[in-house]
């Protein structure tokens, strides 16, 4: 089985463990290996999140990847947008999103690249990053871990803010997890910086230094736990049984 | 009491430099047949309150905007919207960019009438470096929290598309997300909603009808009946986004002109049957995310 084991499928589980111990909270993966990873933990170790249809509904068991069959769903509640706002207010939330650049304090940005009165690169606007990373935990899943997304200096647009601006959160920000193509790390180092907690297969430390804009503590190198048999069994043939996880890293 | 109007008995109620709202969400159930109206008027210099979608986008390729205040523009299943974006990279509008729960909370400051309302949101972000307009408040309890006091976004108007309405102005959203359009109708002076279905009183369904009557008839000001009017966006349960117009659509951001003379000189029920038809439209399925 091991050896079959996809760089999504790793990804994934070690990306369910960012909803470990939440309770009774909403769950918003915001994007494929996010929302996979958010199905998961609710089908494994955290059943008690609450999760959308990906729309206005809340359902009791996670909507699965790919076109399905929705007279299935068991609607067991609303989330509109309006609700999610109030929601988020609360601080009973816990999303997994993708930015464009992350800093070495933890600030997010998918608003504009380059200089803001003409970006280079116009991307989706700020949207509820500011929100949600003042209200609510957050994680974070980056696919293309390198110098320009952990960019060197701060992120060009800040949209959601970071660990030296914390104590304007009233103790709601937290960065929990984050997960990228080459491991596993979190914000727990010395300062709030960005440490290496596990590795990919076949990755090395070199490959996230140098891949890495900005200093970072390796706490280990010890590699990033394979997805059990039960884990690849609810990603393979449950949450995403059409196999779209894998057009994530060409697979 | 009779409130219908046709496209340009609404637009000619408009004038330049107004700042407008526009209900929907991204590519969702956007009031687009007023927006191409508005495109091929003589308006500009409009300041835009929006949850932006193609509406951003057209009145962009058309240089109708002065201004925009936005959270984001997407087109939901195509993430980036390709005019919005070629508008802001050439450096062509202004902007207010704030998150999306700020946007909510200026539309509820106008709505209630009051100045502002206090939030975190914004703080430890560059929303506060790029609108030095923005001010705060220092909270008058023991706390003495700093935060954003976010402005009332008052609207001179609001355009909205809603699935059935009555002559009186008595409207109905029956898709499952009414997302913010009740707080776009109270921000502003004046509310135009173009509406699937203009039907007597009695056909909007008594009791259970009135619970998808998300706010009262005295905020409007005019109805217009446009049936699909919110293609290429969706409007639930009635169709879904036209994905096939929309990449379409995303296209001419590199030759606005070819677009412009195929589809937006025509008027309404013209372009609704130069993208399929009524009928082709109406069986549009509903996006499943």
């Amino acid at each position: 089985m091991l050896d079959s084991t996809s760089l999504a499928e790793i990804c994934i589980s070690a990306a369910s463990k960012a909803w470990e111990g939440e309770g009774e909270i909403l769950a918003t993966g915001i994007g494929l290996i996010p929302r996979i990873a958010a199905g998961l933990a609710k089908l494994t170790h955290s059943q008690d999140l609450m999760m959308t249809d990906g729309e206005t509904y809340l359902i009791s068991e996670p909507a699965p990847m790919g076109k399905r069959d929705t007279s299935h769903d068991q609607v067991e509640g609303y989330m509109s947008y309006s609700r999610v706002f109030e929601n988020l207010w609360s601080g009973k939330r816990h999303a997994m999103v993708t930015p464009t650049q992350i800093d070495c304090f933890g600030q997010t940005n998918i608003s504009a690249i380059g200089d803001y009165n003409s970006p280079k690169v116009q991307l989706l606007g700020v949207r509820g990053f500011p929100g949600n990373f003042i209200n609510h935990k957050n994680s974070i899943f980056i696919p293309n871990h390198s110098v320009k997304t952990f960019v060197e200096e701060e992120v060009d647009m800040v949209s959601g803010m970071g660990f030296k601006n914390q104590e304007l959160s009233n103790g709601k920000f937290e960065i929990k997890l984050v997960v990228t193509n080459l491991g596993v790390f979190d914000f727990n180092g010395k300062d709030n910086s960005l440490q290496l907690l596990t590795l990919h297969p076949g990755v090395s430390v070199d490959d996230v230094i140098k891949n890495t804009g900005f200093d970072l503590t390796i706490k280990s190198e010890g590699l990033t736990p394979m997805p059990s048999s039960e884990d690849l069994h609810l990603i393979r043939d449950i949450l995403d049984p059409q196999g779209i996880r894998n057009s994530i890293f060409g697979e | 009491m009779n409130k219908v109007l046709s496209h340009k008995e609404v637009v000619d109620k408009l004038s330049s430099n107004m700042t407008i709202g526009i209900g929907g969400w991204g590519a969702r159930r956007k009031p687009m047949s007023l927006i191409r109206a508005i495109c091929q008027s003589d308006l500009k210099d409009l300041t835009v309150v929006s949850y932006g979608g193609p509406d951003v986008g057209l009145l962009c390729a058309y240089k109708k905007v002065k201004k925009l205040i936005f959270g984001f523009v997407s087109l939901d299943m195509i993430p980036l919207e390709a005019h919005f974006r070629k508008a802001r990279q050439n450096n062509e509008i202004e902007v207010m960019e704030l998150d999306e729960g700020m946007v909510q909370w200026g539309l509820r400051a106008a709505a209630m009438n009051l100045p502002f309302l206090p939030t975190r949101v914004g703080l430890g972000t560059d929303v506060l470096t790029h609108n030095p307009e923005l001010k705060f408040v220092k909270s008058p309890y023991s706390d003495k929290e700093k935060l954003v006091a976010m402005p009332a976004l008052n609207l001179d108007a609001a355009l909205l598309h809603v699935n059935k309405s009555d002559e009186k102005g008595n409207t109905q959203i029956i898709g499952p997300d009414p997302f913010f359009d009740e707080l776009f109708a109270r921000a502003a002076t004046k509310t135009f909603v173009s509406s699937e279905e203009v039907v007597s009183t009695q056909e909007l369904g008594g009791k259970d009808g009135a619970m998808f009557n998300r706010f009262e008839r005295s905020l409007v000001t005019g109805v217009i009946h446009s049936p699909c009017g919110a293609h290429p966006t969706s409007c639930a349960p009635n169709y879904g986004f036209d994905i096939q117009h929309l990449k379409e659509y995303s296209a001419a951001a590199k030759s606005f002109e070819d677009y412009r003379l195929q589809f937006l000189t025509k008027t309404n029920e013209e372009y609704i049957d130069s993208v399929g038809g009524p009928e082709f439209i109406n069986n549009i399925p509903l996006p499943q995310f």
